[in-house]
């Protein structure tokens, strides 16, 4: 095998990554040698970047092409999972803009540091062996470390980071543990060759082992139960920009190594991983549900939300087969959709240019805003699953998923733990349209309420039009079949 | 008939209006008025086009009419809509309900009209969706999404226990439901398909079929609602604005008897046959225990909402007997229901938005200054109790005589509650308009006036004309029922004769 043919094929086949690297250095430079107007110039520079990579991501090849020696591997899955986190990116670093300007945080490392975290997301979708999808996290989770805690005079922020830090650092080394374990006793790092090693008889226990670590490091970047403890602090903790990327971007990143990792490496070891994931989704579906409700903070709230919707993704993958791998993609995506949306909503929660983080800050939202208050009941109704939104159909592909697997039992705890979760988004509707106006908020921005427009069209017609996003995400699912 | 999609208009032409009342400018009196005229349109047009399915309605099959299909989600999950003669009545009654709710809603709603209305159009289009649906997603997608502006109405709009009332409105019928949601899902894998016409023709194996029941069961009962999870009922009906009571006595709480007759009975017959005897039960003890209980309640909707709890007792009984005339009877009690309960929470909300009060205590001897309003109350408390001669008896009488050919007992238990029932409308009736108009507060109220009239007395008529003459609506229904009828006494007459063999096979 040839391993190292850097040929002009190949770097054009890796152009996105290359672009996205160079570019964040590019910024890196402006930012640090242009005086005044430097927030302002990279901002724009790392969202055209996005943008550029975005669209050169659906240039390049993306039909199982596998560079650097099966390090990289460009197929549909990759490219859709791609396209969905440049755009959690790219909107987080919108949303951003406003925030920047009223809060007087003149940092222009935040746009560079996005740009970093989303080279490395990009490496982790496409990671075809261990070392490159140890490599793309750290990535990613170095940036995002930073980024926690970049309002460093606030001791929250600071807290956010560095427990971040701290947990993230752990959850690395459980991760690398078991890359270590797996390689030692398969041989390789590639991921189809530890498919064929651990398809002859039973799998070896130190295998089983190694599996296991995997997961756990991997649960943790996706923020599930019992590897969850860390993001309500750091969604409350961090600056809510940030909180709205963390819960976007790297969440769909995050599933879509964990998806990768375990279909293509371990198909022929799906009862050991498949009831981990089983347990590790019902508790997520579960806690998040059960812990939200009490939440008086609408960050902390959507922190437990994330940890139950994660848990709803993972239904998908517990299933194992192609149409669950294909739940997980449209889960991902609608997901994507409702999140960018509320936390628009969070953003624009401001009163005398001053952020409010209390759910009862939303008062008779519907009496002030009733535009903002009605797309923000319909995201919170989807998110919990109602039908026709959007939320309800992520709900059905990977509950149907499960239910071909048979996989009764999860797919009943699952829905139940939706009725429950469906407590807490109709409290957050109650205050909006029950309870008496508190005053009112400052104007939404105009990057706001676009993003908000958009996630609002997306979540509320989805069942008029359905049919494409479906048959993209039966396609992506084929790809890692 | 095949030219236009006249289901689909039908669906979401109050959509369109709900559209329309959003892009009304402004919150001033005249807003708020082109909104309640736009709203009464839409309704209206909706109404008449829907009697032309109807017209064009042909009775002598049991096959679906007006079908349409379209791709929709992807593989064999398509929007697929058409009505057969058990549900082409109920997308009647929807749409002939509705602008009675907009008109009383005239003068009663003042805050926040338009959102008001923009809830009960696209409560319209769900509901109407609900009676056309021809696939299982769909299905759901409408039965679900109606949740969403109930929820608000209630909540919005309702009394001084609203927000408790519509949690527990919400909470309650959506857990019923999503374990129906795994059943379809269940169903879809194993009969590959979500068209509900090729599922009812599909033979879900024996060992399938208890859980798929009690999963729909979960969700239908629920929504019917039956004895014992009844109880969010009353509570959403005493806090929900009159028209909102209409609404869910008329038809929120059809679905799940449409539902038994859509899904339960006809695609699990073995199921059904073998939880026939817990259905009864439950019927039987939501008949007495519920109308007891109405007899002791303070409140006129309260009362009015336990008495639906039993009335749809009947229904319950009825459809499980399995036979034509308790799948018929059980089918015209609901239709009959959805007239006289939405009249009777009509009733109320004439003398609600005068005296801002449903303590029955409060009233007495409403006849000597509402004699109009007497007369009404009362064939709608008569066609209640079930008095031969109004619609409200047509149901009852076929129910019991199914159930007295299945069980005698059943017929007898049920038979006492008709006489409780006549126990406690009647008694209401008293307390309420006859007696001596001795408190000063009632001394200077007003009978109905025009548009209440107007709301009313077409009800009257129906309610009178269905119980003298039912043969519009049981000829319409008889041959699909007649065909769900056989085709469940054929499966399990086949799952017998399955089970003889099998015996003979042992010996």
């Amino acid at each position: 095998m040839d391993l190292m043919t850097f040929t002009s094929d190949t770097l054009v086949a890796f152009s996105p990554e290359i672009l996205l690297a160079v570019g964040a250095m590019v910024l890196l430079m402006i930012g640090a040698f242009r005086d005044d107007g430097a927030l302002g110039v990279v901002t724009g520079g790392a969202i055209a970047l996005i943008v550029t990579t975005l669209a050169l991501v659906h240039v390049v090849p993306s039909d199982g092409l596998r560079l650097f020696g099966n390090s990289i591997i460009l197929d549909g899955f990759a490219k859709f999972l791609k396209t969905l986190t440049l755009i959690g990116s790219a909107a987080a670093v919108i949303m951003s803009i406003d925030w920047m300007r009223s809060a007087r945080m003149d940092r222009f490392e935040y746009p560079v540091l996005i740009v970093l975290a989303t080279l490395g997301m990009m490496i982790m979708i496409s990671a075809g062996d261990l070392i490159a999808l140890y490599m793309g996290i750290e990535l990613q989770s170095l940036a995002l470390y930073v980024v926690a805690s970049i309002q460093r005079d606030s001791t929250r922020s600071t807290e956010a980071g560095l427990k971040y830090f701290a947990l993230g650092a752990l959850s690395s080394g459980m991760l690398l543990y078991g890359c270590s374990l797996i390689y030692g006793f398969s041989g390789t790092i590639e991921l189809a060759k530890i498919a064929t090693l651990a398809g002859h008889g039973e799998a070896s226990v130190g295998l089983v082992f190694g599996l296991v670590f995997l997961i756990a490091g991997l649960a943790f970047k996706v923020s599930a139960v019992p590897f969850h403890m860390w993001t309500p602090d750091v969604y409350e903790g961090a600056p809510t920009p940030v909180t709205a990327f963390f819960a976007s971007a790297p969440k769909i990143a995050g599933m879509a190594v964990f998806v990768r990792a375990m279909i293509s490496g371990f198909p022929t070891m799906t009862p050991e991983w498949q009831q981990v994931i089983v347990f590790v989704s019902i508790a997520s579906m579960v806690l998040g549900a059960f812990a939200a409700i009490g939440q008086r903070n609408i960050k902390r709230l959507m922190a437990y939300s994330s940890i139950g919707h994660m848990g709803y993704a993972l239904v998908g993958l517990a299933s194992g087969s192609e149409s669950g791998v294909k739940g997980v993609i449209i889960y991902l995506t609608l997901y994507l959709a409702m999140t960018l949306g509320t936390f628009a909503c969070i953003l624009a929660m401001r009163r005398n240019d001053a952020a409010v983080e209390e759910i009862d800050d939303l008062a008779g939202l519907s009496r002030n805003s009733p535009l903002m208050a009605f797309v923000l009941a319909m995201l919170l109704f989807s998110l919990a699953g109602i039908p026709p939104l959007a939320g309800f159909f992520a709900k059905f592909y990977v509950f149907l998923a499960a239910v071909e697997a048979g996989l009764y039992p999860l797919a009943v705890i699952g829905v139940v733990a939706s009725v429950v979760g469906a407590y807490y988004y109709l409290r957050i509707v109650k205050i909006i349209y029950f309870d008496e106006p508190a005053p009112a908020f400052d104007k939404m921005s105009g990057e706001l309420a676009t993003v908000l427009a958009v996630s609002g069209v997306v979540v509320i017609l989805f069942f008029v039009y359905p049919g494409p996003l479906v048959s993209a995400a039966t396609a992506a699912a084929k790809a890692l079949f | 008939m095949s030219g236009w999609p006249i289901l689909s208009v039908v669906t979401f032409l109050p959509l369109v209006g709900a559209l329309f009342v959003a892009l009304i400018r402004g919150d001033d009196e005249i807003a708020r008025r082109n909104a309640r005229f736009v709203a009464l349109w839409a309704t209206l047009i909706t109404f008449f086009l829907s009697l032309l399915i109807w017209i064009y309605f042909d009775p002598g099959t049991e096959e679906f009419q007006f079908v349409e299909e379209m791709p929709w989600l992807g593989g064999v999950i398509a929007y697929r809509m058409g009505v057969d003669g058990i549900s082409m009545l109920f997308v009647i009654l929807t749409t002939f309900l509705m602008p009675f709710c907009i008109l009383a809603s005239w003068v009663a709603v003042e805050k926040r009209v338009k959102e008001y209305i923009i809830a009960f159009l696209v409560l319209e289009t769900l509901m109407i969706g609900v009676f056309c649906a021809l696939d299982l997603v769909l299905f759901y997608l409408f039965f679900e999404g109606g949740l969403i502006p109930m929820f608000l109405i209630i909540g919005v709009w309702g009394g001084q226990r609203r927000v408790y009332a519509s949690y527990k409105f919400f909470l309650y019928t959506l857990l019923g439901s999503v374990l129906m949601l795994i059943a379809m899902m269940a169903m879809y894998y194993e009969a590959g398909t979500t068209n509900i016409v090729e599922l009812l023709e599909h033979d879900f194996p024996a060992s399938m079929q208890p859980w798929l029941w009690v999963a729909f069961f979960a969700s239908f009962a629920v929504k019917m609602p039956m004895w014992p999870v009844h109880t969010w009922l009353p509570d959403a009906h005493v806090e929900a604005p009159t028209a909102g009571s209409v609404i869910l006595a008329g038809i929120l709480l059809k679905m799940g008897g449409y539902g038994f007759l859509r899904f339960s009975l006809p695609m699990f017959p073995l199921a059904s046959d073998m939880f026939a005897p817990l259905v009864f039960t439950l019927s039987v003890v939501a008949i007495i225990y519920t109308s007891l209980v109405a007899l002791m309640q303070e409140d006129i909707k309260k009362l009015i909402a336990y008495s639906s709890v039993a009335h749809m007792g009947f229904v319950t009984m009825g459809i499980f007997t399995g036979t034509m005339q308790g799948i018929h009877g059980g089918l015209f009690q609901m239709l009959s229901h959805g007239i006289v309960s939405g009249a009777l929470f009509l009733c109320v909300g004439v003398v609600y938005d005068r005296m801002h009060t449903r303590e029955i205590a409060a009233y007495g001897g409403l006849v000597n200054r509402m004699p109009l309003y007497a007369a009404a109350f009362m064939v709608f408390t008569m066609a209640n109790v079930g008095l031969p001669g109004t619609s409200g008896f047509v149901g009852e009488f076929l129910t019991l005589l199914a159930a007295f050919e299945t069980n005698t007992w059943i017929a007898f238990f049920a038979t006492s509650g008709v006489i409780l029932s006549a126990g406690y409308a009647l008694w209401l009736y008293r307390r309420v308009i006859f007696g001596v108009l001795d408190k000063d507060s009632l001394k200077s109220i007003l009978d109905i006036d025009r548009r209440e009239i107007a709301i009313l007395a077409p009800l009257v008529l129906l309610t009178i004309l269905f119980g003298v003459y039912p043969a519009p609506i049981l000829d319409v229904t008889a041959v699909s029922v007649e065909h769900l009828s056989k085709s469940y006494s054929d499966a399990l007459a086949a799952a017998q004769a399955v089970m003889q063999t099998a015996g003979l096979g042992a010996q």
